[in-house]
């Protein structure tokens, strides 16, 4: 099974009652399965898909408040969003169990940045697992409910792509039983008003010192002995890379596993002692080689800082090689003949002929700027179209579109798909209406989260009521439908809303050609 | 993915050690899309192949072949389909693109899967016309990996099963 699968089936199998996310590449396959399981919907665990990835960690921290356990899954930069309640709940603490699944996304192949979801570890001061397999990824889970109810706090797992999307055989222990309803009884420790919040903030520091305790004895953190001074710190997956470049070229370099933060720090003091060179690999961030340096750099030291690891992107098993001096295999080169093939918008999606009558209107100006937001429309910036000129973050092109509108652009257009509308596109709306901008904002509704493999989304068939809920003038509340057919009425709607000095919005609704073909 | 299913599977019957390694999301919108597949009797430790050392390239589309000769071993096999997928307006000329394969200086096999596909009686059998083809390189039993057929499609009814079986032995013989 997929490393995703096997964290959803740790879950289910460690006793969840509830799952909390939104869509993002690579974590949509986590919730996907315990939507799918029998098993999940017989226990009656919960798992519909939450509106945005804040109202995920919060509905969890609701089910932690009330006793039961519950696994909230969400990409590196959902986090971002979700920041707000995660950060406080390490300060508030936890009753029932919670664990935080974060799916990174090193060398961006579906994402806007490759962050490293093990900073918020350091920052948040939480436990965090960061498994190097299938199995392991099953295991940390189990594991990591127990610690998070040992140690009253939220536990973060992290994942990459590589293991989300990678098979492997797993296998299977004991199902534990879901929690019985037991609310919260401490009076106080929920309730983040300064003068219990100060006391809380210290009660987390002082568990510091348990929490290095619990990583010194964990089962994922090991030294694996070997012969000589070189050795390797290898960090959650790249463990793999590390182990499969030396079994490939017979060497026997002493390895410090680390798959459970805080730092063991008897461990890496051992280790520092024994070893006159450390390469260390991180699949991220170089965050601990930069801590393990400090300020004034430590010359045993090597890793992404000084060149021996690129700096962005991925790690590999050549990519280890070269580090550690090794000679690479020989390789062919890809033929000159092989050219790119980039992702496109699939044949009759309704994305396309919207761009098209927008194009008919913005390629007569001077100027084009239109503002958009994340999911498959974001497509719309390559060619043939050229439509967009922004993609920032989740429901930026609306606020930008306002922004750009306060300083006098205009018009000022927005194109946003439906699910990351009502992930964070109302209260944008919300702004410009209050503000009353000259603002005309497209919602390309295609009734789906497209781009992660179409999920429900928040609102479907019900935008236009939200949007005369949020105070938009009905009479610039225009509908199109975009297809062929429709291409100059479309063309003539765009056009005068595109000139109205108020606040549009512009439903265009047809439904995703592919959940089309699922349905049939 | 189907191909990497159906051999997953077979290599669990046959108690050895797998990694598979996929591709999901933004990539799958018309972009090139890869799987890793390694197979073991010992211990895996890396999802992903390293550059030089694939046994075997099995490709849906010939141009995707050549994309990753890199990944290929100099004793490696190619064996990929000879239809084109023409998304792209600079799609080069396609029997160009069959020339390289040929000049590669590796194995190889073309197979015109559409049409072994239609002889089984289901266009959709195309993926398992290719694991035929695969299976002498594969190092697993043909009745595993036809037991894996079995389960894989049983869900889809037996006339699908039987279509996919046949296109698998169509795939063996393409390669005799």
């Amino acid at each position: 099974m997929l490393g995703a699968e096997a964290i959803a089936l740790g879950a289910i199998d460690e006793g969840i009652s509830g799952v909390y996310a939104y869509p993002g590449t690579p974590s949509t396959e986590i919730t996907e399965f315990i939507q799918k399981s029998k098993e999940a919907t017989e226990i009656k665990i919960r798992s519909q898909w939450s509106v945005n990835e804040k109202t995920a960690y919060e509905a969890a921290l609701g089910m932690s408040y009330a006793g039961k356990r519950s696994m909230v899954c969400m990409k590196h930069v959902g986090l971002n969003v979700a920041a707000d309640a995660f950060i406080n709940s390490a300060i508030t603490g936890i009753n029932g169990g919670l664990v935080l699944v974060v799916a990174d996304d090193p060398s961006m192949h579906s994402s806007q940045n490759e962050q490293d979801t093990r900073f918020y570890g350091k920052f948040s001061f939480l436990p965090l697992l960061e498994p190097s397999n299938q199995q392991e990824a099953y295991d940390c889970v189990r594991y990591g409910f127990n610690l998070s109810e040992q140690v009253k706090l939220p536990v973060i797992i992290r994942i990459t792509t590589r293991l989300s999307h990678s098979r492997s055989i797993v296998l299977r222990q004991t199902m534990t039983e879901q929690n019985e309803y037991r609310a919260e009884t401490d009076q106080s420790k929920w309730i983040l008003l300064p003068h219990n919040a100060r006391k809380r903030y210290s009660a987390l520091l002082d568990i510091q010192k348990k929490l290095v305790a619990i990583s010194e004895a964990s089962p994922y953190n090991r030294i694996e002995k070997g012969e000589g001074k070189n050795g390797i710190i290898a960090c959650g997956l790249a463990y793999n890379y590390v182990k499969e470049t030396l079994n490939a070229y017979n060497l026997n370099y002493p390895i410090l596993k680390i798959s459970h933060y805080p730092l063991p720090d008897s461990l890496l003091r051992e280790f520092f002692a024994t070893c006159d060179n450390i390469l260390i690999a991180e699949e991220g961030y170089p965050i601990y080689e930069e801590l393990l340096h400090g300020y004034f750099k430590n010359k045993k030291l090597k890793g992404r800082l000084d060149g021996s690891l690129p700096r962005t992107g991925e790690l590999t098993p050549d990519i280890i090689a070269r580090a550690l001096g090794l000679k690479p295999n020989e390789s062919a080169k890809t033929p000159e003949i092989v050219v790119g093939r980039p992702p496109e918008l699939c044949t009759g999606c309704s994305h396309r002929d919207l761009f098209d009558a927008m194009n008919a209107i913005l390629n007569e100006q001077s100027e084009k700027h239109v503002f958009s937001d994340i999911g498959c429309y974001a497509l719309g910036a390559l060619p043939p179209y050229n439509t967009i000129n922004t993609c920032v973050d989740m429901g930026a092109s609306i606020t930008m579109a306002k922004g750009a509108s306060d300083a006098g652009m205009h018009p000022s257009i927005a194109v946003i798909g439906d699910s990351t509308f009502t992930h964070s596109g109302i209260t944008g709306l919300l702004d410009a209406v209050n503000d009353k901008n000259a603002v005309t904002i497209i919602i390309s509704d295609n009734g789906t989260t497209a781009m992660t493999g179409g999920q429900k989304s928040g609102g479907t068939g019900r935008l236009k009521e939200i949007c005369i809920g949020l105070g938009v003038d009905p009479k610039h509340l225009r509908s199109i439908v975009p297809l062929k057919k429709d291409f100059e009425k479309n063309v003539k709607i765009l056009r005068e809303e595109f000139n109205y000095q108020g606040v549009s919005v512009i439903l265009a609704c047809r439904e995703c050609i592919q959940t089309l073909k699922q349905k049939k | 993915m189907t191909i990497a299913a159906i051999i997953d599977q077979a290599a669990m019957f046959n108690n050895l050690f797998i990694k598979q390694a996929e591709v999901h999301g933004m990539s799958q919108r018309g972009g090139a899309v890869q799987s890793h597949l390694r197979i073991s009797d010992t211990e895996i430790y890396s999802d992903l192949i390293s550059m030089g050392t694939a046994d075997m390239i099995i490709s849906l589309e010939p141009m995707e072949a050549l994309r990753y000769m890199p990944f290929l071993s100099d004793k490696g096999t190619i064996i990929t389909a000879t239809k084109p997928f023409i998304n792209i307006g600079n799609y080069p000329d396609e029997n160009k693109v069959i020339d390289e394969i040929k000049n590669s200086g590796t194995n190889y096999q073309l197979l015109d899967i559409e049409s072994l596909a239609q002889k089984a009686g289901n266009l959709r059998t195309r993926n398992v016309v290719m694991v035929g083809a695969a299976y002498k390189y594969l190092g697993i039993p043909q009745d595993l990996l036809e037991k894996s057929i079995r389960q894989l499609f049983a869900a889809k009814g037996d006339e699908i099963v039987s279509q996919n079986l046949k296109a698998f032995k169509l795939g063996l013989g393409a390669n005799a």
